[in-house]
């Protein structure tokens, strides 16, 4: 039983740390502000949740649990209303989405 | 670098990164504080100020040799001084020989706190923080003496009916996740506030929090509407209020027959009276900080408005 819990505790961390890494990997090679954004906001919950149920399996009692619990809670909720405002932040501010990825491969500038 | 709000965004960062090496160094109480003034309200006040400001830079440079000169000294200055310095990390250097052993031996027989950080920030050390709360208070009586602005009466209402509607047009997924947030946020400080006995927290961070709860609510819902929830007068008092609770615990040890900020003699046995004068000067920095950094937003966002 221990050793089941470690070993999905140790894939989801792994997962977790895949997907910060691919998030990173997005918002550097991607063209524009919004294609940017999606890359990191989308795998930013998962990253962080990932992560925080694998902490979770790895230590699978009391107030540690709890704690991270409370934590994964808050990173569901604020991560992505904290996306929704970038990006309608940067909308209402007239940056335009990039529509042809050929016309302007600089980026966010347009 | 000439945009400021660049420049921001990277202090922030800074903040960030210098936490996460407190943490690694195992300095979790400096680098909760790090991350909740250094990375948090501080990098929020800055972006406060830069909207009133202007974003760039103005392009008119000084010269900066004479500026140049001055640092080259100070810094040779510096430099030689570190000279006498022991190595860094030697066992036999003063800091680790001369009072650690006895916060380290000896804190939780004194004091009864597990939070050997607490003990010596509140207790040992009250003097000093003592200090540092006057500072806090002092930087918020000069925002407030610089910056304060007679408002036309009435102006209030207007501003929080057209936000009001704005606030139900726009942002109504902020709106919404902030509700169910803020009560949460407003526990979490209380957490952080009577915890940091036992563990990492205390006075600071506790303050920053709640005025981050407050700023929040004020960004979201405008500022009268939340001017009608914080009054302004009761937050300038709540700032003196924590400065007069701090030196008041100092008196009163005083008339009790101890020396000053000496909370042995604040109740019967001595580790009792430690822990009530901990709790209750903490509780002292909670209010002062809170309130000074609530102070400075809303000095800040009401230039904002009316200018």
């Amino acid at each position: 039983m221990d050793t089941i819990l470690n070993m999905t505790g140790a894939l989801c961390l792994l997962l977790g740390s895949f997907l910060c890494l691919s998030g990173g990997v997005g918002i550097l090679r991607f063209p524009d502000f919004y294609t940017r954004m999606h890359a990191v906001g989308v795998t930013d919950t998962l990253a962080a949740a990932m992560i925080l149920i694998g902490l979770m399996l790895q230590n699978p009692e009391g107030l540690v649990l709890l704690k991270l619990l409370l934590i994964l809670l808050m990173t569901i909720f604020i991560s992505p209303v904290a996306s929704h405002a970038l990006a309608k932040a940067a909308f209402k501010n007239d940056l335009v989405p990039l529509t042809n990825s050929s016309e302007d491969k600089g980026g966010a500038e347009s | 670098m000439r945009d400021l709000f660049a420049v921001i965004m990277m202090t922030g960062i800074f903040g960030l990164l210098s936490a996460s090496f407190f943490v690694v160094m195992d300095a979790v109480d400096v680098a909760f504080t790090e991350a909740s003034v250094g990375a948090g309200i501080a990098t929020l006040l800055m972006l406060t100020a830069v909207t009133l400001t202007g974003r760039s830079e103005d392009s008119e440079r000084h010269r900066p040799l004479w500026a140049l000169i001055v640092v080259f000294i100070t810094g040779g200055l510096l430099i030689y001084g570190t000279l006498d310095m022991p190595y860094f990390g030697t066992a036999q250097a003063p800091v680790h020989v001369h009072v650690a052993p006895r916060y380290i031996h000896d804190s939780i027989q004194e004091t009864g706190l597990p939070n050997m950080v607490t003990s010596v920030l509140a207790s040992y050390r009250g003097f000093d923080t003592l200090g540092e709360v006057v500072v806090i208070f002092a930087a918020g009586m000069g925002v407030l003496s610089l910056l304060r602005l007679e408002r036309r009466p009435g102006f209030d209402q207007i501003m929080a009916d057209s936000i009001f509607y704005l606030m139900h047009e726009r942002h109504l997924i902020l709106r919404i996740v902030t509700k169910m947030l803020l009560p949460f946020i407003l526990l979490y400080a209380l957490y952080v506030q009577f915890h940091g006995d036992f563990g990492p927290g205390g006075g600071f961070q506790a303050g920053v929090i709640f005025a981050a709860a407050i700023i929040l609510y004020s960004m979201v819902f405008g500022l009268p509407t939340a001017r009608r929830v914080v009054n302004r007068t009761f937050v300038r008092l709540l700032a003196a209020f924590g400065v007069l609770l701090y030196g008041g615990v100092g008196v009163v040890s005083m008339l009790k027959g101890g020396n000053f900020l000496d909370y042995d003699v604040l109740a019967s046995d001595p580790v009792a009276g430690q822990h009530l004068g901990i709790l209750l000067i903490e509780l002292g920095v909670g209010c002062t900080v809170a309130a000074v950094m609530v102070i400075i937003f809303f000095n800040f966002s009401d230039r904002k408005n009316i200018l």
